[in-house]
């Protein structure tokens, strides 16, 4: 096997040191009814050759494009990556090393993560971003636990226009700590009906995402000020970053903490994971942040370093009173952000951006002429939804043949919205694939 | 001895980002524009974020600059004790990189996305032969976070049985994500010591566990690098009181095809993919962490599983004392494929003397270096061996001192101060898949820097 470099002849010198005949006497401490006497039953180990095939085999078995046109979003989302940041990521220096724990051998990554901390904070108009969550769920209850301990109340609100799957992961972190989730309607309109905060008391938080999973903007302004007459604080979510680089952002509207998926920059899809969790605040709540962080610092020389800093929220430290148990992140998918966001740059993101918004809205305006309706008037980025004719399931499973994936369908999601889709739209789709979607949907 | 590979390091003088670049640079081709600009709204326009403008050149530079900076297990030795830095194989990167599955969006109909429907499969299979475990889910995105899972599973069958339980006892040379998870999951962690000899014994169990406890998170092998012997009678105990037993099973390295952890008594435990199974650690991440359970637990796994029926891989959701999501979708697929590739090209025998050959190098280490370092646990260690600095106090040389003298001779240095029940802990742990060679300098190196501090 060439993973593993042992000749028989250093194996029998090395057990020779060690006194003992065999590998199986190095597990002697082992006792006898603990052993696995047997085989495992696994396949048989394939060449690296065959490996290839195998795989190249199973990964055929998708629907992805460009074959196919997969005009889906709803929390992942397909963007262009440059060939320069998949190469700069495969850098094997950056690959194979762990957590930045010895800063002598690991500036790299530090200074790599605490610019990707900079970018990601700039990005949400917040003033510290921590080194990566797991994904843009976990961020977001991560969020909310935060602002359960920052403000020692037990409930939180969000909206039910936050990604129906996150809102899940939030039920799921908050089920066994006896902390209340409670959900805001929304308008039809396509935003989150606030009304009901005014009856609300004693709130840790209130939760909006924007654009929220029907690709509107909500009014965060007007919902952050809601929030803070309540002394609640405000906490932001989003699964299309990009948006940002348009749209204001949520710091300048007045969120407190902001939690999202950062997946739409120079990560690919890859069936939903590794992603990557970014979780923001503002510094007067850097220090009940859950997970890592990267700051600068001057050595005994004067020169500028990096290091990991405030480590003792963290468990290794706090164990049981640490401020999360996350250890292992999502630093490589960080990195790719910072590469990504480095390579398109502030005026790149500017442009890319509307680009975006603009072919979002040439499907929009198609889809209405050929008289399909856009079911909320609201202002959205990327995403809409529309409602088909009744009976559209039979077309959406003829336009799979054709390899068009014409959205979600949001009825699992939302019972109440039958024969509603939300539909994605991208710099990645021509003005041919919309067309071709709008003439499929038509006939 | 030979000579050294190290350096004190290369150093670069790389600006920050936004120390670089000019206004109107760009390193991102935009594609042609083929639609109109379209009205918005100017109230909802931001001012943009303060990036800078960089060209492709000054990005590659940048991050070619930085890379260089960094010492991954590629560079060099890395035995960090805990961590398993063995060699990521390559072929995992590339199988990770078919577009079939960088490509694939996670809510695409099942009919679609066969293939890595049924990889998630067959990888839950393999993962259940090698625990010895009913059920997997791949949904965790890190051994933390599979802790977390497990707790959660262990709090919603106690509640299912109707008798919520508040405590969960953890030895005191738990990791510290242990704790950590216990309490997020809302238990309190009682502490319990390991005897002389580095493990836990029965009695202290008996001793503490009572009805009010829901179960007992053990390492095994600990993090001492020490296989905990008493663990099915300590499994009997909790099972006796109704408890559960949790393995955190980030040192399965160590016995890989030896032990079963299904069969000596563990309900539920995870495995971290980015140790064991070769996944890089990526600087800190991603990783994996998925979750197996006895076939008791296996209705309150997350959902949505993968299942098979009538040949096709479907996602069922229909498990009502399902804890529910963990994730937004199905994990960090993206590390799961480099693990099965792993797994697919080790085969069974492969894996076994994978674990066997980690031991073994371990346990050279310990034996070449027991003379220099004080070793506080005498036996036959697993994957990793624990040593202290007390021989070297005398010098007033401790264990910070010796890991940064490592660095000047290219290894990257062990984990240090942990476990925390070893004052001045260094704890190897060399992987299978460092050489004779290697490990021969390391301790010749290890043997100078202890002279050094006799000088
Ligand atoms: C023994 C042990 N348990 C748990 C963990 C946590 O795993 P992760 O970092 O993937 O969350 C680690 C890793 O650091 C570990 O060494």
């Amino acid at each position: 096997m060439i993973y593993l470099p042992h000749t028989d002849e250093d194996i029998s010198s090395m057990l020779q040191v060690l006194g003992i005949d065999n590998l199986d006497d190095l597990f002697s401490t082992l006792p006898e009814d603990c052993r696995f006497n047997g085989d495992l039953n696994l396949p048989e180990a394939l060449s690296e050759w065959e490996l290839n095939d195998h795989m190249s085999t199973l990964s055929r078995n998708m629907a992805v494009s460009p074959e196919y046109k997969v005009f889906l979003g709803a929390g992942s989302y397909d963007h262009f990556i440059p060939a320069s940041v998949s190469y700069l990521l495969s850098r094997s220096e950056f690959v194979t090393s762990y957590t930045p724990y010895q800063p002598e051998m690991s500036q790299g990554t530090l200074q790599a993560i605490y610019e990707y901390q900079t970018l990601a904070a700039r990005l949400l108009g917040m003033e510290v971003a921590t080194a990566s969550h797991y994904d843009g769920a976990t961020a977001l209850a991560e969020a909310l636990l935060m602002a359960v301990r920052i403000t020692k109340r037990n409930k939180v609100v969000v909206s039910s226009l936050i990604h129906p799957l996150y809102r899940r992961v939030v039920q799921t972190y908050f089920e066994p700590t006896g902390y209340e989730v409670e959900e805001l309607p929304y308008l039809n309109t396509g935003v989150t009906d606030a009304t009901g905060l005014d009856e609300m008391n004693d709130l840790a938080a209130v939760a909006i995402q924007s654009p929220n999973f029907f690709g509107c903007i909500e009014n965060l302004r007007v919902l952050g000020q809601k929030t803070h007459n309540k002394e609640a604080l405000f906490v932001t979510s989003f699964t299309e970053a990009l948006a940002y680089g348009l749209l204001k952002n949520p710091g300048s509207q007045g969120a407190d903490i902001v939690g999202g998926e950062g997946q739409s920059l120079g990560i690919p899809r890859s069936f939903g994971g590794p992603a990557l969790g970014i979780l923001a605040s503002g510094k007067k709540h850097m220090r009940s942040l859950p997970g890592r962080l990267v700051g600068k610092t001057k050595d005994l020389d004067g020169k500028t370093g990096f290091v990991l800093t405030l480590a003792t929220r963290e468990q290794h430290i706090r164990r049981e009173k640490a401020t999360s148990n996350i250890c292992t992140n999502n630093s490589l998918c960080a990195l790719a952000a910072a590469m990504y966001l480095a390579s398109v740059g502030g005026t790149g993101i500017r442009k890319l951006a509307r680009l975006n918004y603009d072919k979002a809205e040439y499907l929009k305006k198609k889809l209405k002429k050929a008289g399909v309706t856009i079911t909320f008037d609201t202002p959205t980025f990327n995403e809409f939804v529309v409602e088909f004719p009744s009976g559209f399931e039979t077309t959406y499973k003829h336009l799979l043949e054709k390899k068009i994936i014409a959205g979600l369908c949001l009825a699992p999601y939302y019972p109440e919205l039958a024969n509603h889709y939300l539909l994605c739209v991208t710099e990645t789709k021509s003005k041919n694939d919309m067309d071709a979607l709008v003439r499929e949907v038509k006939s | 001895m030979k000579e050294a590979l190290g350096t004190t390091g290369l150093l670069l003088n790389e600006p920050l980002l936004w120390e670089k670049g000019k206004k109107g640079r760009c390193g991102f081709s935009l594609p042609r524009r083929d639609v109109e600009p379209a009205f918005l709204d100017q109230e909802l326009i931001g001012e943009g974020p303060d990036f800078p403008d960089l060209s492709e050149v000054d990005v590659v530079r940048h991050y070619t600059r930085l890379a260089q900076w960094n010492f991954g297990v590629d560079t060099g030795m890395y035995p960090l004790g805990s961590c398993t830095m063995k060699y990521s194989p390559k072929t995992n990167e590339k199988q990770a990189s078919l577009p079939g599955f960088t490509g694939a969006h996670p809510l695409l109909p099942s009919g679609l996305s066969q293939g890595s429907l049924k990889m998630m499969f067959e990888f839950e299979q393999y993962l259940n032969e090698i625990t010895g475990m009913h059920a997997t889910t791949l949904q965790p995105a890190a051994g933390a976070h599979g802790e977390l899972t497990g707790m959660l599973i262990i709090n919603a069958f106690h509640k299912k049985q109707g008798y919520q339980r508040s405590k969960i006892i953890i030895p005191d040379t738990a990791h510290g994500t242990n704790p950590a998870s216990v309490s997020l999951c809302g238990f309190r962690p009682v502490s319990v010591t390991s005897n002389e000899q580095g493990i836990l014994s029965v009695e202290s169990i008996a001793e503490i566990m009572d009805p009010d406890t829901a179960g007992i998170m053990v390492t095994n092998p600990n993090t001492l690098g020490l296989f905990e012997e008493n663990i099915q009678k300590i499994a009997e105990i909790v099972h006796g009181k109704g408890g559960l037993v949790y393995c955190d099973g980030a040192n399965m390295n160590a016995v890989m095809g030896m032990v079963k952890m299904g069969d000596i008594g563990i309900d539920v435990m995870q495995l971290n993919l980015h140790k064991t199974f070769s996944t890089p650690h990526g600087g800190g991440g991603p990783g994996s962490g998925p979750v197996s359970v006895a076939k008791h637990l296996e209705p309150f796994l997350p959902v949505p599983r993968v299942i098979e029926e009538n040949g096709a891989y479907i996602l069922a959701e229909d498990y009502p004392d399902s804890i529910g999501k963990i994730s937004a979708f199905h994990g960090a697929l993206g590390v799961v494929i480099k693990a099965y590739s792993y797994i697919r090209r080790m085969g069974p025998e492969n894996l076994k003397k994978a674990s066997q050959l980690a031991v073994l190098n371990a346990n050279y280490i310990k034996e070449m270096l027991k003379g220099t370092l004080h070793l506080p646990y005498d036996r036959p260690c697993m994957h990793e061996c624990v040593f202290s600095d007390k021989h070297q106090a005398a010098q007033k040389i401790a264990t910070l001192d010796m890991a940064k003298r490592l660095m000047d001779y290219g290894f990257h240095p062990p984990t240090v101060y942990f476990p925390l029940v070893v004052p001045g802990a260094i704890m190897v742990e060399p992987t299978e898949t460092e050489s004779k060679e290697d490990i021969d300098q390391f301790v010749e190196t290890f043997k100078a820097i202890a002279n050094e501090a006799c000088e």
